[in-house]
């Protein structure tokens, strides 16, 4: 067993980010979202991931804006950390050490110096029992605090961060667990509690599922499971609460929000619609239908203008307050299996999976960014708990990409399984697959494999699927239509059977001649030109479980694996074993382009890898304990640009790289200490300012257009910042006769000052940040428009302040290299380009 | 926020023929105009200059219809007994006639009296034709005989005895003024030349011969004959070359078509079969309502004109490009959308703002309710007499959309006598029909289940179901049969099926695997 230190499993993309509700910045700019064990920062404005705040060792479990600095962020974690960031820059800021697992993260203005945590005290005896500890932050200059002063506030809370909630400005907080409503009064010092009955008189359920506070008024918003939302008022005091009821939801309302003037109430649930309460007018609502799945958290921005809906398919979607979608934010969609194998699309090399009920993802890997869905089953979702709808099980691309074909299954209780089997053809114009033929009930049972003939010389397209009927049907392109308006469609071209035996797997051989089909215990080795059955290859007693030719110069060669934890090679000339041996292999694949194999086997609960060609004894590449649990969905994936390694134990990655999934549903992957320097070089020019538009001519002439555009509208940009040749300053410079326009000398050096503003200033004040850059630009052009009022007043100081806690944390290189890093940024011309 | 996606209709393959290029040409042609002629109808042909009227020999007479008239524009009832095979000359001027008695007449297609009467014959002559040179004529007749005639002289040139039988077919050569073929119910074709005594090639069809036909480079010859219609390659020296034998009835009447390009066939079997003469596939097939005696085609395939035993001539005449187009385009153009492209094809110019309107999107009826979540009025909009009557697919495809919503039981439930009167209807017209029947049946299962509870309360409800009760009796019985049937063909066909011995590998030899009979078989239909 040789060692190899270079070669690292990753997390490589697709990590959840509608975990915990999603943070919106007080300018409206980004997004902050618990990402796995990162932040992320999106912007609003171009759905782009501006960058991830990375640092913690474990789930990140809640992100709150730091209520005195809105350039700083709180994060929580589960390894018992709570950090402090400028979310502008993703610099860490301070560690405070708590030392138990965080389960959420709250925090009020009122309460300075102050978070509250949700964590397990005493882990030891009762690890379910969790508190409400409010955690006073030293103030020290070390990165690395420990937070010793821990208080007690509520104990036996909800580790869901929607059960407790701050109201009206931090006087009280609230907090949910099963029926019990907890009021704890920070001025009195006093907890209120109330309870419900289990069930009210229709049977359905009372726990409570969510909370939220008016902003203004003394009033509680709660969700229940069986689709209430109940309004609490008058909670202060032991006896004479009231509450009233609201009830649209058909299933538990998972969230609540209140608008930040609290005129409005914001509810959602399974049913993905966002239902929006007029406050004290309930039976006024307004409905946003179809929002594509399940509604998990809902926020709304400080200035109340933009709602942000997460979805329990990975999503976020930004609304307008018009209930307008305005755009979305996607990431991979896990669900708790993968049905279909991970795939590969031969045109756009991304990975092709099944997300959302009935759809096929097509997400980037390169990009770590979805880039669309293919809707499948092309019926409407019905958003309802238990109900059996259709999923896409099976998928599979022939060797070009032209052509894709899908199982849809619908089991019903007591009726048999509906299958649709389709066949999309790419379009060249559209860039899409376009459904060619759909063929309803292709077999009488389940379809337990499919493959495609991955020959590129031939020209007819086969397909292949096998089902639990014990028949498997070859499906061929018609080659001529019978009339000029209709397209070749699809038919079937051979049913073949064994036995009355169940197929199992199917593969073809690298150059389509063979087909093998494993039966049971026994593969038959078909030709693919006469439909004879040429052999039969078996290795009782157990089935066969993967089947799998080996590509190029090992294509003689087939490989299984069986139930009885065996890997055989045929030999397909001489129509023997070649050679077997003894490992409980869970998956074996093909690398596409190369001899290699790899085989996933399972020992002592976690799970090796070892690379091979089946014509040599030793391995290539071998790893125990890749990852705990068992592998059962890999692929190899084409590298764009192939890496230079040398080292034996890793050139089986150079071409291609191995994607799996765990257990748990993360993706993973293999990387070489080439590829992460790599990696590392190009990640430092990526750090992109999100304000693109902030060019020279924007200093210039863009304060012109804010000014006309007043403050309210200065908050937010949710479009694009307009470039400066269509605003009004522009063409009143060009319109306006030369004479009456200042001298052209004076204009220049406006101009040439602004563009050296950004290498002399900071260097005097030593500013480090981004951000605090730009409102200095700001401020040092628009003299004369600080007497109509600068356009953020608040950002100004609040910059500064974020600066001078970030400075100690920055050293005199790093300085000097971010500076750096600014001047090589070009991004501007690339933006005055495009327009 | 995605739009609603409407419900999904399943297209259904259709049924039998498949759509192709043959079928859209041949079904191009109007309704048929229908005439009366007093009795069956022989012969059928065509003048070969325009306008191409037609000589219909029927009974006594002989009747030219006009391309697009209905009544006779000319008729000839000189006639003693019936007459047979009125034919046109090559310039249109003149027509021959045979008759049951004996005697061939030569009429002026303009007058009225015979020109010409042939007489020699001893019994009646059902062949008449124009030699290519149009101053001879052939005749074949029941007596074995086939002669031929001077018009001019009015004269017999020669007698043929070759045929044992009796003559019903013959044609003479268009280019060679000396070469005819006649076809005899001895099932013999005969080829002669006028400059010899004897018939120069003899082919042998196998049945009583009815009809011939030439092709126009007269390198192929094609015999009707029983239910054979054969093709001869007389440059092979009269070798068979195309046996087809797709009528059940005797073959009556051959006809080329689409410059010959096709070929068509009728039959006592009431049906007209298109062939592809380059394969001899049948591309198409029409009906008719009698057995078919005589067919005619017009130049350019512009009017079909058969002629019935029940002495009915029916004429379809071909759809004009106009025509065929304004159908399809009636459909698609409302008068309404006019209001609509209003400002449509606005350019904008260069400092307009675009406000783009949102695309409305248009639901079906029962769509809307779907979106609304309107269950029974859902199902009471698919269920709208027209719906159900012409588009059950349609009704079909909304109750399964129902049932995948998990409602089905909510629609169907709360329904008056009146509603389940027609549900019920709905269901005994298409449960036993095979593409809705998975659905129907649960259908059935849940209104039987929903009103078990109020059946004997009325008539009407009551006597559908047990039209219901029957109707499944009867389809059970019906399966049943077809299931005997299908294990009748297994056996025969595993029987067919040659065994083959598979090549097996040591490994599965020795693992006491025998060798593996693969059980194949080619799919029997497939639903794309």
């Amino acid at each position: 067993m040789v060692e190899h230190g270079d070669i690292r499993v990753v997390h490589r993309g697709g990590s959840k980010i509608n975990f915990r509700e999603p943070v919106i910045t007080n300018d409206s700019k980004f997004l902050l979202c618990a990402s796995g064990e990162c932040v992320k920062v999106f912007s609003t404005s171009t759905e782009e991931c501006v960058h991830d705040l990375r640092g913690h060792t474990d789930l990140v479990t809640g992100v709150i804006i730091k209520p005195s600095n809105h350039l700083q962020a709180y994060s929580c974690s589960a390894d018992g950390t709570v950090r402090l960031w400028d979310f502008t820059d993703g610099i860490l800021i301070k560690t405070y050490v708590i030392g138990h697992p965080i389960y959420s993260i709250h925090a009020s203005a009122s309460h300075e110096g102050v978070v509250f945590v949700v964590t397990s005290m005493h882990a030891d005896k009762r690890p379910d029992l969790l508190q409400l500890v409010a955690v006073h932050l030293p103030r020290s200059g070390d990165q690395m605090v420990e937070a010793r002063e821990l208080s007690a506030v509520l104990s036996d809370v909800s580790s869901n961060p929607l059960a407790i909630v701050f109201g009206r400005g931090g006087e009280y907080i609230a907090s949910t667990k099963g029926l019990k409503l907890e009021v704890y009064l920070f001025r009195k010092q006093k907890a209120y509690s109330f309870f419900l009955k289990e069930d009210n008189k229709k049977g359905r359920r009372n726990t409570f599922t969510c909370v939220a506070c008016h902003p203004k008024d003394d009033c509680i918003a709660t969700g229940h499971e069986d689709g209430k939302i109940r309004l609490w008022r008058n909670f202060n005091q032991k006896k004479e609460y009231t509450y009233s009821t609201l009830h649209w939801h058909h299933s538990a309302v998972s969230s609540l929000c209140f608008t930040p003037e609290g005129t409005n109430l914001l509810s959602g649930g399974i049913e993905s619609v966002l239902v929006q309460w007029r406050y004290n007018q309930e039976d006024q609502r307004e409905f946003l239908p179809r929002l594509g799945a399940a509604i998990t958290h809902i926020t709304v921005s400080p200035d109340g203008s933009l709602f942000f809906t997460s979805h329990s398919d990975n999503k976020i979607t930004i609304i307008q307050s018009c209930l307008k979608v305005s755009a979305a934010i996607q990431g991979l969609v896990k669900g708790e299996s993968v049905t279909t194998d991970l795939m590969m699309d031969p045109r756009s090399k991304s990975l092709v999976l099944n997300g959302k009920p009935g759809h096929l993802q097509f997400y980037s890997l390169q990009r770590d960014k979805l880039l669309y869905n293919l809707d499948v089953v092309q019926q409407e979702y019905i958003h309802e708990s238990g109900l059996q709808q259709f999923e896409v099980v099976k998928a599979a691309f022939d060797a070009s990409g032209n052509w894709l074909a899908t199982v849809e299954e619908r089991k019903q209780k007591g009726a048999e399984v509906e299958l649709n089997l389709k066949l999309w053809e790419f379009d060249e114009q559209t860039q899409s697959f376009v459904l060619n033929t759909t063929i309803s009930a292709p077999h009488e049972a389940q379809i337990t494999g499919m493959c495609f003939c991955h020959s590129t010389d031939n020209q007819t397209t086969m397909l292949v699927s096998t089902s639990k009927d014990g028949h498997f049907k070859a499906w061929q392109l018609d080659a001529q239509a019978h009339t000029e308006d209709e397209r070749p469609s699809w038919s079937c071209d051979f049913v073949g059977a064994y036995h009355s035996l169940v197929p199992e797997c199917c593969c073809f051989s690298a150059d389509g001649s063979l087909l093998a089909v494993s039966f049971q215990e026994v593969v038959t080795v078909w030709s693919t030109a006469s439909w004879e059955l040429l052999t039969t290859l078996s290795q009782p007693p157990k089935a066969i479980r993967n089947l799998c030719f080996g590509r190029l110069s090992c294509s003689k060669y087939l490989l299984g694996t069986t139930g009885n934890n065996l890997l055989c090679c045929w030999n397909l000339l001489t129509c023997s074993l070649e050679w077997s041996t003894s490992m409980d292999v869970s998956l074996l694949l093909a690398d596409p382009i190369s001899e290699n194999m790899a085989a996933f086997c399972r020992q002592a609960g976690s799970t090796d890898l070892f690379v091979f060609k089946p014509s040599e004894p030793r391995p290539l590449f071998s790893q125990k304990a890749v990852c705990p649990g068992k592998v059962t969905r890999a692929i190899f994936a084409p590298r764009e640009e192939m890496l230079e390694s040398c080292e034996e134990s890793s050139q089986w990655l150079n071409r291609s790289q191995l994607y799996f999934l765990t257990q748990h549903m993360d993706l993973m992957t293999f990387t070489t200490k080439v590829e992460e320097d790599r990696l590392m070089a190009s990640s430092k020019q990526l750090v992109i300012d999100d304000t693109v538009a902030m060019t020279p001519f924007y200093l210039l002439l863009g304060k012109h257009r804010q000014q006309d555009s007043g403050d309210a509208q200065s908050g937010i940009s949710t479009e694009r910042t307009p470039l400066p040749q269509g605003s009004v300053a522009i063409k009143e410079l060009l319109q306006t006769p030369a004479h009456v326009l200042p001298s052209t000398s004076f204009l220049c050096s406006m101009f040439v000052q602004s563009l050296l503003i950004s290498v002399t200033e900071p260097r005097e004040e030593n500013k480090a940040t981004e951000e605090e850059m730009e409102s200095e630009k700001e401020e040092e052009d628009s003299e004369e428009e600080m007497e109509s009022g600068t356009t953020r007043p608040e950002q100004a100081p609040l910059g500064r302040h974020a600066a001078e806690s970030a400075a100690p944390a920055l050293t005199k290189a790093q300085v000097r290299e971010l500076r750096r890093v600014k001047k090589l940024d070009r991004s501007w011309f690339a933006g005055l380009l495009d327009s | 926020m995605a739009s609603f996606k409407p419900t999904k209709i399943q297209v259904y393959p259709k049924l039998g023929e498949k759509v192709t290029q043959d079928t859209l040409y041949w079904k191009n042609y109007k309704a048929p105009v229908q005439i009366k002629e007093f009795g069956a109808i022989t012969n059928i042909d065509f003048s070969p200059v325009a306008p191409h009227n037609f000589a219909v020999t029927a009974f006594t007479r002989v009747h030219i219809y006009g391309p697009f008239s209905q009544e006779p524009v000319k008729t000839f009832t000189r006639f003693k007994d019936t007459a047979y095979s009125g034919r046109f000359r090559s310039d249109g001027q003149l027509l021959v006639a045979g008759c049951e008695d004996s005697v061939v007449r030569l009429f002026d297609v303009s007058g009225k009296v015979a020109l010409r009467m042939f007489k020699g014959h001893t019994k009646a002559v059902h062949v008449t034709d124009f030699t290519s040179d149009s101053y001879q004529i052939l005749t074949g007749s029941d007596d074995y005989t086939c002669r031929l005639w001077d018009i001019p002289n009015a004269t017999e040139l020669n007698t043929y005895q070759e045929h044992t039988d009796y003559i019903r077919c013959g044609v003479t050569s268009k280019l060679n003024r000396d070469l005819f073929i006649t076809g005899s119910y001895d099932h013999t074709l005969k080829m002669f030349d006028a400059r010899l005594d004897k018939s120069v090639m003899t082919m042998d069809h196998g049945h009583p011969v009815e009809n011939l036909l030439l092709y126009p480079s007269e390198g192929l010859l094609v015999s009707a004959g029983g239910r054979y219609v054969k093709v001869w390659d007389l440059l092979k020296g009269g070798q068979p070359l195309v046996s087809m034998k797709n009528h059940h009835k005797t073959v009556t009447c051959l006809s080329l078509g689409s410059n010959g390009q096709r070929l068509l066939s009728a039959s006592l079997d009431r049906h007209v079969k298109v062939y592809n003469t380059t394969n001899y596939k049948v591309v198409h097939n029409f009906d008719y309502a009698a057995s078919i005696l005589s067919l005619g085609l017009a130049p350019d395939d512009e009017s079909i004109v058969v002629g019935m035993t029940n002495g009915i001539l029916s004429v379809k005449h071909r759809k004009s490009p106009e025509e065929s187009k304004e159908t399809s385009g009636q459909q698609r153009r409302k008068p309404s959308y006019r209001v609509f492209v209003k400002g449509k094809n606005y350019v904008p110019k260069q400092d307009d703002y675009l406000v783009s309107k949102p695309v409305k999107q248009h639901l079906a009826k029962y769509d809307k309710q779907l979106k609304r979540f309107n269950v029974s009025k859902a199902l009471d909009t698919a269920l709208e007499t027209w719906l159900r009557r012409r588009k059950p697919e349609i009704t079909v495809a909304v109750i399964k959309e129902l049932d995948r919503r998990g409602t089905l039981k909510n629609a169907l439930a709360g329904r008056d006598e009146q509603s389940l009167f027609h549900l019920l209807n709905f269901l005994i017209g298409n449960l036993v029909d095979p593409r809705f029947a998975p659905v129907l049946v649960t259908t059935a299962e849940m209104i039987l289940d929903i009103y078990r509870s109020v059946i004997g309360q009325s008539p009407v409800v009551d006597r559908q179901l047990l039209r219901l009760q029957d109707l499944l009796e009867r389809e059970i019985d019906y399966q049943k049969d077809l299931l005997e049937v299908l294990g009748m063909l297994d056996t025969m066909f595993a029987s067919s099926i040659p065994r083959k011995e598979v090549p097996c590998s040591g490994i599965s030899r020795s693992n006491g695997l025998g060798q593996g009979e693969a059980s194949t078989s080619r799919p029997q239909l497939q639903a794309t």
